[in-house]
């Protein structure tokens, strides 16, 4: 069987899975800017609960496996009785995993930001929150976008874990269908040929393109 | 602990000053920088602070600014205090909602500009106005154009601060503390990172404040000959004390303190 015929037979089966993965991706993306943004400003923040909660956060998070974090999310949590549904279970540790990565990246953007700028903004008796929302921010978000543009990839390579608690992904399709053809190399390669495009023709290109329109809106293009 | 009793909680009389120091303190761990200063500003007056570096000129500005706390004594803004509230009849730290209303009658302008770089010339200038005033986004574009205007301005109020030279940014900075109708306005150091063609541009629009508005002004700076052209007294600080202050021409022409001389020639001779 060439290629062709392969990729012909199986075509309907990778588009599911990389819909599936498409799926993870964004959700979990969304999930983890959420949380960085939340967990990077408590880190900020005066108050020592909110930093020491969101440096136990980032701590707990960053320093273990996203594996071992996905099957405590899918098979331990149940048993103290919060049970989620293995999509659910799949993008919410991969966002909670590379959110907590990110959080250190929004402090960092924040804190790269001119001392100059917090003191004009407070010189004009601005609200901590404004001077934090509409002149902080807005600045320290350029500064962090490249390294986001990484962690954006690393997110998207993660996704593929989800597959080892049966959600039906790009990866759990792969091998599906490397059980049933004994086909590996086709199996494996396919896949490997679609996170690479969706990477490097939609990802990368996607957060360049954030950053050339940031970059406008600041005046810096 | 400092006994605050000694502080009236408000200031009364003919002769409020705009702006006073009293006893104001400041130290960095074991360094004092400012030590027990007494300072009174009047209202329409320009102060010019000049000293040595490390002399506590700038820190006199932050701390007017309230950039810097207080390590002992008051400072009053049009009587009010500014470092401090009133809690049943004595004075207490001002808490960070009282400080941002006491110092809103402060405005200030740096040495590096520190223009919003994601906004243009006149969203700067507005940013204040609609975002800390409230005042609606017509009036402040109106207001924000007229100080544009006055700072030779308008014709770049749509171009972002990374397309204007350091001597533009500069007037930008002054329009853009100016559109919060500050009662006392503080220069600091605000042409000392400019490029020497282009200080005159910034020279001539406080030069043109002080002509045509009755704004109180402190101002720190290294132009001598400016200094002497523009202010109504001029400071000299020493090591954290105010050393020898008067009108310009006494201070410049005729110095009475040894630091005052040596500091005057050494600052001659660089020129």
């Amino acid at each position: 069987m060439s290629y062709w015929e392969f990729l012909a037979q199986n075509a309907p089966r990778y588009l599911d899975g990389t819909l599936v993965t498409i799926a993870q991706f964004f959700l979990s993306a969304m999930l983890a800017v959420l949380l960085a943004l939340t967990a990077g400003l408590m880190k900020l923040s005066r108050n020592a609960a909110m930093r020491w909660t969101a440096g136990v956060y980032i701590e707990i998070f960053r320093g273990t496996s996203l594996l071992i974090q996905l099957y405590w999310i899918f098979f331990v949590l149940p048993l103290f009785g919060v049970t989620l549904d293995k999509f659910y279970a799949g993008f919410v540790a991969v966002g909670l995993n590379l959110g907590a990565y990110g959080a250190e990246l929004v402090r960092g953007g924040i804190q790269s930001v001119p001392k100059g700028q917090w003191e004009a903004a407070y010189a004009l008796s601005m609200s901590p929150a404004k001077r934090m929302y509409r002149i902080i921010l807005p600045q320290a978000l350029l500064n962090m976008l490249p390294p986001w543009g990484n962690l954006m990839i690393e997110l998207l390579k993660a996704t593929a874990l989800v597959s080892l608690i049966s959600v039906t992904d790009l990866m759990f399709e792969a091998k599906q269908i490397n059980g049933s053809t004994f086909l590996s190399a086709q199996a494996f390669g396919t896949a490997l040929i679609i996170y690479y495009v969706f990477a490097r023709l939609i990802v990368t290109p996607f957060m360049r393109w954030l950053e050339r329109v940031m970059a406008r809106k600041l005046g810096r293009a | 602990m400092e006994d605050m009793s000694q502080y009236p909680t408000e200031l009364s009389g003919p002769d409020v000053p705009m702006v006073r120091f009293m006893s104001v303190t400041k130290s960095y761990g074991a360094l004092t920088v400012l030590d027990s200063l007494d300072l009174d500003v009047s209202e329409g007056e320009m102060v010019t602070v000049i000293g040595p570096s490390g002399s506590g000129k700038t820190t006199v500005l932050r701390m007017l600014m309230t950039l810097e706390t207080i390590n002992g004594g008051v400072i009053y803004v049009d009587g009010k205090p500014l470092t401090h509230m009133e809690k049943n009849g004595v004075l207490v730290r001002a808490d960070a909602k009282y400080l941002r209303r006491a110092r809103s009658s402060i405005g200030m302008c740096f040495q590096h500009f520190n223009l919003f770089p994601h906004m243009t010339a006149i969203q700067n200038c507005m940013e204040g106005p609609v975002q800390v005033l409230g005042l609606p986004k017509a009036e402040a574009r109106e207001r924000s154009e007229e100080l544009l205007s006055m700072v030779g301005m308008i014709d770049k109020k749509d171009q972002h601060p990374s397309r204007l030279s350091g001597g533009q940014q500069q007037r930008v900075a002054i329009a853009r503390a100016l559109a919060m109708r500050p009662k006392v306005m503080l220069f600091d150091e605000v042409t000392s990172a400019l490029d020497p063609e282009v200080i005159g541009e910034v020279t001539g629009v406080i030069r043109k404040l002080v002509a045509e508005h009755n704004l109180t002004m402190l101002m720190v700076t290294h132009q001598m000959g400016f200094a002497r052209d523009i202010s109504d007294r001029v400071c000299f600080f020493y090591q954290g004390k105010i050393e020898e202050q008067g009108a310009p021409e006494s201070l410049f022409g005729n110095p009475q303190r040894e630091r005052t001389q040596q500091f005057l020639s050494a600052v001659k001779a660089a020129d």
